[in-house]
């Protein structure tokens, strides 16, 4: 089991990771890992929004997962929100990225999240605060990939043109260099001792 | 995700180690693992951490309208969620025993003593009431989970601030935090509950479980007190038969713990206060530990020592002597032979049975040491238990049985030996 703490301005995220393990018949799948992302929420039980925010997370993971390597396991994900201060959706998706890189669970790629807001004047605002996002036209989270940076998943409210649709992407391309700067800061530093 | 099943070994060691009076992590019996107790960026969120066990408490409120059989007072609910965080066995979205407990547990902890004055939680008599919720998510499971799931629920209260409610005639106006200052509940008092463990049917006591201790317990006493020595809650389960002198000294000991656990929860809220009154930031970030990895190591366990010399001695002693060291590395067993490179093969299919021979009956090495020489001064023994001895016990319909025994030795060879091989 393994759990990371993340961090962005105030929005804290802990997440842990288990697996390969037994799979429950009904879930299993014969030449492929189950993978189960959980959210948890601070105040009462999971709703259809954490729903929503797990479905995203999970299509990313599986993507970048070697899920046929662990056939008939399950992969479980869990994701515990601390505090809520915005761009809550890439936070839980670089958690979970870091959770199953401790993990050693085997991956084709890393992904971070990136949250793009575009305010009331179309200024383009990465890691917006909750009361940045509140005020945005727009809100765009993407997940890009550590290898081609490419997006791997896109989930948006609110109104915007293709033009700012393409800029907010080229914005959080080069943003995810600095996440994926931050992975290798903190793998290396983990296992400077050990290895 | 199913859980491991513990092992009777770790099981036995385990009683054991509480026969002699000993814990995994060297505890004495009456002892608390080390308790840390912080806060995160809102009211009403604390962490508590009992050893490896974290829970963490966020208080919310809400404005409902009040239960007809009280139509003047708030509603307090509570709720332990017990995330797969915590162990593999717990499942998501199922209501275990173990959920159900806990759950009741805290209730009767919290509700049933009366420690939030409810009356002041009511806002317009009949219609409208604060209802204070109170979750508790378990982050990680090692042992005594109501312990740290009430620390946090009631620390979680004493921290949470509600929004100031401001009363005009009908008019009833909720003011945000920015507008006026946000006001803590009132709270009569803090009960705390101390779990106990029993083991041999009630022989053996321990505070403040671990996780493998709670596996093999026989029985649990719960106790919640306040540090006014009142008890608010008693529940003993397992089914353990305890004496009246047990339950006593067990409610004296929880008083002693509670009274220092609501001294160490009180300072860390005054911590708190000052730290926000500075307006540094505070939150779960910022009291995490800096953990900068300049030395990744882990802190050496400390493991008692006192009597494991002259167990060890005594263990020496009693064991067989140690064979004698056999200079040639060959094994001398019926039925092995050597081959290979460089060595000279002992192999070979047996032509002359009058061949003067050696046999070994190696049992053991002293007889070994002994045949060495002998073979030196001795070379052609005959064994009693010869070729000429095989006795065919198979039915096997194979009309021809070579039986290959080993070739001379040369005088550069050691050992001889003396096997047969049904040739197929």
């Amino acid at each position: 089991m393994w759990i990371k703490a993340k961090k962005e301005g105030d929005t804290s995220v802990l997440a842990a990771a288990y697996g390969p393990a037994e799979v429950k018949v009904s879930k299993e799948i014969y030449d492929r890992a189950t993978l189960e992302v959980l959210i948890q929420p601070k105040v009462g039980l999971p709703s259809v929004r954490e729903r929503s925010q797990e479905q995203c997370v999970r299509e990313t993971c599986e993507a970048s997962l070697l899920l046929s390597l662990h056939p008939r396991s399950s992969l479980t994900l869990i994701l515990q929100l601390i505090h809520n201060d915005g761009s809550i959706l890439s936070c839980f998706l670089n958690a979970a990225c870091m959770a199953l890189m401790d993990a050693g669970l085997p991956m084709s790629c890393l992904f971070c999240g990136v949250t793009c807001a575009i305010n009331a004047d179309g200024q383009i605002i990465t890691d917006p605060t909750a009361v940045q996002e509140k005020e945005s036209r727009a809100v765009m989270t993407f997940a890009i990939d550590s290898t081609k940076r490419r997006v791997m998943m896109s989930s948006t409210k609110g109104s915007f043109s293709v033009h700012e649709l393409q800029q907010c992407i080229a914005v959080s391309q080069e943003a995810s260099e600095k996440i994926f700067q931050f992975y290798r800061d903190s793998v290396s530093r983990r296992y400077s001792k050990t290895l | 995700m199913k859980d491991t099943p513990l092992s009777n070994c770790e099981r036995d060691f385990l009683l054991k180690a509480i026969e002699e009076k000993k814990r995994l992590d060297g505890r004495q019996t009456y002892d608390y693992r080390k308790m840390k107790i912080t806060f995160g960026t809102d009211y009403g969120c604390c962490f508590v951490d009992l050893g490896k066990t974290r829970v963490m408490a966020q208080v919310s409120c809400e404005l409902v309208a009040p239960k007809e059989s009280r139509p003047n007072e708030g509603i307090m609910f509570f709720n332990i969620e017990l995330s797969p965080m915590a162990s593999p066995a717990f499942e998501q979205g199922r209501q275990s025993e173990l959920s159900v407990k806990l759950n009741r547990q805290l209730e009767r902890c919290l509700r049933n003593s009366k420690c939030i004055d409810t009356e002041s939680l009511c806002v317009v008599s009949g219609e409208k009431v604060w209802q204070i919720r109170v979750d508790v998510h378990l982050l990680n499971h090692d042992g005594n989970l109501m312990d740290a799931a009430s620390i946090a629920a009631i620390t979680a209260l004493c921290h949470f601030r509600r929004p100031d409610v401001g009363i005009q005639g009908d008019e009833v106006t909720v003011y945000s935090p920015e507008e006026r200052d946000p006001i803590p509940l009132s709270i009569y008092h803090m009960p705390i509950s101390v779990s106990f463990s029993f083991f041999q049917q009630g022989t053996y006591l321990l505070v403040d479980p671990c996780e493998r201790e709670e596996r093999v317990m026989d029985g649990l006493l719960m106790i919640a007190m306040n540090k006014h020595r009142e008890i608010c809650s008693i529940q003993s389960s397992g089914g353990i038969m305890l004496l009246k002198e047990q339950v006593m000294r067990c409610s004296k000991i929880a008083s002693v713990k509670v009274s220092e656990i609501t001294e160490l929860l009180n300072k860390a809220l005054v911590n708190d206060k000052k730290a926000r009154k500075e307006g540094g930031r505070c939150g779960f970030a910022e009291s995490l530990p800096q953990e900068r990895i300049t030395a990744l190591k882990m802190e050496e366990t400390s493991v008692e020592m006192t009597d494991a010399t002259e167990r060890a001695k005594d263990i020496v002693q009693k064991a067989d002597a140690r064979p004698q060291k056999v200079p040639s590395p060959v094994v001398p067993v019926p039925g092995v032979g050597q081959v290979g490179q460089g060595l000279q093969n002992t192999w070979g299919l047996e032509e002359d049975e009058d061949d003067e021979e050696e046999a070994e009956e190696c049992d053991s090495g002293e007889e070994q040491e002994e045949a060495v020489t002998k073979m030196e001064e001795e070379r052609h023994e005959k064994e009693a238990s010869g070729e000429g001895d095989v006795v065919e016990i198979s039915d096997s319909e194979e009309e021809d049985v070579v039986i290959l025994h080993p070739a001379m030795p040369d005088k550069a060879l050691k050992w001889v030996h003396q096997f047969s091989m049904h040739c197929n």
